[in-house]
């Protein structure tokens, strides 16, 4: 037998506690906790983060992610992280990993609140255009058309309204230092999300102020696709709704 | 060290919890107890604490959670409305078994009700207000001191059982100053927070996790077990009240708070005319003091209860008594006006003491 090299090509990363994901097939949460957890890992914080998470598919990156951790009420994640920085006197990285409906619906006011007092936290949205676990209902970030258990007609904006762009909300509030929209719809764009939130970290780790990434996250299961036209469906719709890119990235508040 | 002040019942609220050594108050403006939350925000900072003004009581519930998974003592203070919009994170919190304190001044309900004083909120604050079904411990002052002494023992409360403790006050209570001795008692040992979330980094590498999700994990029956389990020995533990002229009444007043006040004035009155009037004065409403209402019950005792509401802690004294005794109802229909500064005084208790005896 011949020696060959082993090239490291994929790893789990070690902030994930030892349990099966829980996702459907193809769901895109456990990529974007993936991304975020690796980037907590090459930060070399773990050790101070307190990670909050929202009601929702999303909690389970919490569950799975071998941090401190908690999860509270519907969409509070972003108060429930104030008090938590505020109780340890800063000394601790707090982040939140909610959901479209937690932080764009319910938990809006928190939200923009927390960016508004430039509470020193990260917060990163999965954005996958429903209510994953309820079973797929409207979210404020359907697309116009997309058809939901609570818009079986597509959504019509004269009834439904229009699909809120979070992080370009965000990146008007003076609090808001670093706010950005990633997917996990290909490696390139896993690459750009762990750039995302390692920026974002980085300005909470510098104590500048309040930063915010949205990921777009697959649904096949909600969306009724098999997982790579789920895939297709967010490089041509999805993405063309919410562009890509960094809305906010400034080196102090000014 | 310890001084005599003058101070009002609001203040003796803050410093019954800066005594107690609360560093974190989460607070949003309401009427009337507005003077809580200002002294938090003056004296916080510093003592080298930190004061948040939230966007609503449900953001100061969610900080509350946050602030008390993190393993500090922290408190708000609210009135009735605010109360009511704090019922969605005080049912996480008491899931979750966090240790939280909160100050709910009273004022009339439902609704915007008034912005006065009432004790309309008894059988929300004694029954878990919120969904689910659990219990928050309710203390209720009936003087300033009280408001002081009171608040810092929610805090050992809260500390001993990881529950959370409501100090049950009244628009009038803090409102009014009286001369109170100030000294922090020393209420005894507690157990550490060795599970509270720092990172993980501050406890050795070992992570822990405080989620409101816990029942979905396959152990709901058996979480809700043991915290009944807690509950029970509060009850069997922690039930406070006191008596005044109770050994030889006929008629017993129960009352509580700024009423309570008023049913000792009463008693004087009405002791000088040689009627056998005394108090029983719940300071513990959740655990309530049933027993000693079923032992009065048993021994002949007819019952007054006086209230400002339409009748609430009046349901807790009928199951005290067992149906063994007569049980009248004084409440806030006997104002000596109708709008919101209508009050209950001593002399309308009497009179109504003058037509029982």
């Amino acid at each position: 037998m011949s020696e060959k090299k082993k090239e490291l090509v994929y790893r789990t990363t070690e902030l994930k506690i030892a349990m099966p994901l829980s996702g459907c097939p193809g769901c895109g949460h456990p990529l974007a906790a993936k991304a975020i957890l690796e980037t907590i890992e090459e930060l070399e914080i773990a050790g101070r983060v307190v990670a909050v998470g929202g009601i929702g598919c999303h909690g389970l990156a919490i569950i799975m992610a071998n941090l401190d951790r908690t999860i509270g009420a519907h969409g509070t994640a972003p108060a429930t992280a104030t008090g938590i920085k505020q109780a340890l006197f800063d000394d601790a990285i707090v982040l939140t990993i909610q959901g479209d409906g937690d932080c764009a619906a319910i938990g809006a006011g928190y939200l923009v609140n927390a960016a508004a007092r430039a509470e020193r936290i990260t917060v990163f949205m999965l954005n996958n255009a429903n209510y994953g676990t309820t079973g797929g209902q409207m979210a404020p970030t359907s697309l116009l058309g997309q058809v939901t258990p609570t818009t079986p007609k597509g959504r019509d904006p004269r009834m439904f309204g229009y699909p809120l762009h979070v992080p370009e909300m965000l990146a008007t509030i003076r609090g808001v230092v670093y706010s950005a929209r990633s997917a996990v719809s290909s490696p390139a764009n896993f690459q750009r999300t762990k750039r995302y939130a390692k920026a974002a970290l980085q300005k909470q780790m510098e104590d500048v102020g309040f930063s915010f990434v949205e990921i777009l996250t697959p649904c096949p299961v909600n969306w009724h696709m098999n997982p790579v036209d789920a895939l297709k469906w967010m490089e041509e719709k999805q993405i063309a709704e919410y562009p890509l890119g960094e809305f906010k990235n400034v080196a102090q508040i000014d | 060290m310890e001084e005599t002040a003058l101070i009002h019942g609001y203040e003796a609220i803050a410093r019954g919890g800066l005594d107690a050594g609360c560093l974190h108050f989460f607070g949003y403006p309401i009427t009337p107890q507005n003077e809580i939350t200002e002294y938090f925000a003056r004296e916080l900072p510093q003592r080298g604490g930190r004061f948040v003004q939230a966007e609503s009581e449900s953001a100061v519930t969610a900080m509350l959670f946050g602030a008390a998974a993190a393993g500090a003592r922290a408190m708000t203070s609210t009135a009735s409305p605010g109360w009511g919009l704090m019922q969605e994170g005080l049912s996480h919190i008491a899931w979750c078994e966090l240790p939280c304190v909160i100050a709910n001044v009273q004022r009339g309900g439902p609704g915007q009700g008034t912005t006065r004083h009432a004790q309309t909120d008894y059988l929300s604050a004694t029954r878990g207000g919120g969904h689910g079904g659990y219990k928050t411990i309710v203390l209720a002052p009936a003087s300033v001191q009280e408001c002081y002494d009171l608040t810092q023992l929610a805090f050992y409360l809260a500390d001993k059982y990881n529950n959370l403790v409501v100090v049950l006050a009244d628009g009038i209570l803090i409102q009014i100053a009286e001369p109170v001795q100030l000294r922090a008692i020393d209420f005894g040992p507690l157990p550490e927070k060795d599970w509270a979330l720092k990172g993980s980094g501050k406890k050795g590498g070992r992570t822990d996790i405080i989620h409101s999700t816990r029942g979905l994990m396959g152990t709901y029956t058996s979480i809700l077990e043991e915290i009944h389990k807690t509950y029970q020995r509060i009850t069997d533990c922690e039930v406070r009240y006191e008596t005044t002229e109770a050994d030889d009444a006929a008629l017993l007043l129960v009352a509580y708070g700024y009423v309570a006040r008023c049913c000792e004035g009463a008693i004087s009155m009405a002791r000088a005319e040689g009627l056998n009037v005394g108090l029983v004065r719940p300071i513990t409403l959740w655990p309530f003091p049933y027993e000693i209402i079923r032992q009065k019950a048993s021994q002949g005792c007819r019952f007054l209860v006086v209230e400002d509401s339409m009748g609430q802690m009046v349901e807790d004294v009928k199951l005290g008594a067992e149906g063994k005794a007569e049980i009248h109802f004084l409440g806030l229909l006997a104002r000596h006006q109708s709008g919101e500064l209508g009050m209950l005084f001593p002399e309308t208790v009497f009179a109504e003491v003058k037509k029982l005896l």
